[in-house]
């Protein structure tokens, strides 16, 4: 009796391992398959238009993609716990230019970026309560937060305008500088996407958003902290739409009340590419950020290649749904394979 | 036990729906009525038709996005649609076709834009929110290669009138008449038929309503495509209504109409709302903007008052199903439980 029942209890151990690595190969794929992409894409390019990887050139993607992946970090955590955020393009805009108009007052370019870093966790931290405590669709809490941010914004800053001359020079270098081709601005944003990458890989707080994600009501029951956890992320998200609302006053040294706007979904389009999913509990913020790289590319690529830029939103949105059917088309090649697996397995020990 | 209390917080909840999309009406009656008594120049019959033709939009698409909604579903691409509509009106006006030919070939292509979503939805399994995020920048896309930066203003003048003007001198808009006849029909097609029946089964549960045997797929394909249709006759409209084909007509067009039919009280999660709540919701929001523009509100002060509308909308009516909730489960656990009874 003994005899038999250890291979049948080691039977189920040894098939979640395997479908976990085929599960894991895939998600990795998911990612290097954006990479994969990119390269291509970005190699075509070069050999098209020889000018496309100079020294400048690389120092444009980079710092085109900096702004989107920053916010694309912290929606991916967001979309990561089953919810999301389409209020960040309206935070980012008001926090440029309270950073801005801070700036102009004489204020130190450091505080001006905490400042900005602030601003944007404090909306992070009102749309988590709005969602976590009023327990309301994200989306419809997020669309109107959108709309009362992007209002506020636009009665304060008026017809205001913030010009790169009227900014501290050492600022403006900051946004424009960089160690040869790598601009300080994407190595800023690097080390923000590694350190929540790392967090949300490593941590139990982190791991829980996953969790949560994956199917809120176990997570509550397997004593996951809900509300605070749902709070932690929106205020993530927003601390660096804030950040990002820093870094493009730094880049591009022009504020005004129609900064960021639209951004949301652009930053959306960048998560669902690199795989994060929008039923939650899967992708990683480094999808998100390839995503974020390679959406911005493409606005470099066209131009470089000859193409009219009047394609780039046709292109971004079949791209979007392309990424999504793709995914999906592979998840459930995946789920055939597994149960054709498990099949395999149970009658193989019915033998 | 447990049922009872499911029952009664289920009929608790439905209440509270109920409660809320009369009391969107009333406030628009009220809204109404303030405004005719209060504000200067709003009850005019020409401020009244401008009110009515510039929500007309909203309006139109409100209808089947309130079906669509109804069944768990969205469609962020409404507004692109209808861009893209208009656009492609403008261009193939360009090339000298008859307005009468360019308009029906205008709304086939709303159906296809429609068919695109549907069928990305239904037959792939992918949520919509997705899709239509896609293909709303798919289509103000196209919407672009098509048009250019060029704007078609040199529509027939008949057409023009049709779209901008107004029956004699009452506050009637010429564009309203089919407007009415399509709410009727939408009215009638929700809260009368067995499709409103089974958009609500879909809603409410699609599990069960595909064991009850209505056929989902289907179902959520055709209101896909109605969306893609009306959001096309919109496109026409807008353009003949502005006397301007642009391709970016209508951006942004979908978030007001979101935002209207969720103040209207239809539930995001499916299986709940009127359409009477709907409309309420669109043109409560269309009168607000009206006042506050006659009233010297400005612009952005304005987008204000749509989102803590927005949010209010939403927060009220699920806090007051949760304290009610909470003071049920207070009195069940008040009565005393019986042990469970031993099963292994």
């Amino acid at each position: 009796m003994t005899t038999t029942a250890e291979p049948v209890r080691s039977a189920p151990a040894s098939r979640a391992a395997g479908a976990r690595t085929l599960i894991d190969k895939m998600f990795k794929a998911r990612e290097l398959a954006v990479l994969a992409v990119l390269v291509v894409m970005l190699g075509t390019t070069q050999i098209y238009n020889g000018e496309f990887l100079s020294e400048q050139g690389i120092k444009d993607l980079l710092l085109n993609a900096t702004i989107l992946a920053l916010v694309a970090t912290g929606q991916a955590v967001v979309v990561i716990t089953r919810n999301v955020d389409l209020s960040v393009g309206s935070v980012l805009g008001i926090s440029a230019f309270a950073a801005g108009n801070y700036l102009n007052g004489g204020g130190s370019p450091l505080l001006a970026v905490l400042l900005a870093v602030a601003l944007g966790a404090l909306f992070g931290l009102l749309n988590g309560a709005l969602v976590s405590l009023g327990k309301v669709p994200a989306l419809v809490v997020t669309l109107g937060t959108l709309y009362i941010i992007r209002g506020i914004d636009s009665i304060w800053v008026g017809s205001r305008q913030i010009t790169a001359d009227a900014l501290p020079e050492g600022f403006v270098g900051f946004g424009h500088d960089g160690i040869w081709a790598v601009p300080y601005l994407a190595l800023l944003a690097l080390v923000v996407l590694l350190a929540v990458g790392y967090y949300l890989r490593s941590y139990r707080s982190g791991r829980d958003l996953y969790a949560l994600g994956s199917s809120p009501e176990a997570a509550r029951l397997a004593g996951v902290p809900v509300r605070g956890r749902i709070m932690t992320a929106y205020v993530l998200c927003g601390a660096l739409a804030g950040l990002a609302g820093a870094l493009y006053l730094a880049r591009f040294g022009n504020v005004d009340s129609a900064t960021g706007n639209g951004y949301e979904l652009t930053v959306v389009s960048a998560v669902v590419v690199g795989g994060v999913a929008f039923t939650g509990g899967s992708g990683s913020v480094y999808g998100a950020a390839l995503g974020a790289v390679l959406l911005t590319s493409i606005n470099s690529v066209l131009p470089a290649i000859g193409v009219s830029s009047v394609w780039v939103t046709a292109i971004n949105g079949i791209l979007l749904l392309l990424a999504i059917a793709v995914d999906r088309i592979l998840a459930l090649r995946v789920a055939a394979v597994l149960r054709k697996k498990a099949a395999q397995m149970r009658s193989a020990r019915h033998d | 036990m447990t049922d009872t209390t499911t029952k009664a917080t289920a009929r608790r909840g439905l209440g509270g729906a109920v409660r809320w999309d009369t009391a969107v009406g009333a406030l628009f009656v009220v809204l109404l009525l303030c405004s005719f008594s209060f504000v200067d120049n709003f009850g005019n019959a020409l401020n009244v038709s401008f009110l009515i033709g510039n929500t007309l939009p909203i309006a139109l698409i409100a209808l089947p996005m309130t079906l669509l909604v109804v069944s768990g579903e969205v469609d962020l691409s409404v507004g692109s649609t209808a861009g893209l509509s208009g656009a492609v009106m403008g261009a193939l006006w360009n090339e000298g076709m008859s307005i009468e030919t360019i308009i029906p070939l205008c709304l086939l292509l709303g159906v296809v834009c429609g068919l695109i979503n549907g069928l990305l939805v239904t037959r792939l399994g992918l949520p919509s929110l997705a899709v239509t995020i896609g293909t709303m920048a798919a289509y103000r896309g196209i919407a672009q290669i098509i048009l250019g930066s060029d704007s078609v203003t040199d529509f027939p003048s008949q057409y023009l009138d049709f779209g901008a003007g107004r029956i004699g001198d009452t506050f009637i808009p010429y564009a309203a008449l089919p407007f009415l006849v399509l709410l009727a029909i939408a009215v009638v097609v929700l809260h009368a038929t067995p499709v409103g029946r089974s958009l609500f089964a879909i809603g409410a549960s699609e599990e069960a309503a595909r064991f009850a045997g209505i056929r989902v797929k289907r179902l959520k394909l055709s209101m896909f495509v109605t969306t893609g249709l009306l959001s096309a006759l919109t496109g026409v409209f807008w353009a003949l209504h502005y006397a301007s084909a642009r391709y970016d007509n209508a951006t942004g067009l979908e978030l007001s109409v979101i935002a209207a039919v969720l103040l209207g009280g239809i539930d995001f999660d499916g299986g709940k709302g009127t359409l009477g709540g709907a409309i309420a919701g669109v043109f409560l929001l269309g009168t607000l903007q009206n006042v506050m523009s006659l009233l010297n509100v400005s612009a952005q002060s304005q987008i204000v008052v749509t989102g803590v509308l927005l949010v209010v909308s939403v927060l009220a009516p699920r806090v007051g199903r949760q304290i009610a909730q909470s003071r049920a489960r207070r009195k069940a656990t008040a009565v005393p439980l019986r042990p469970p009874a031993a099963t292994s």
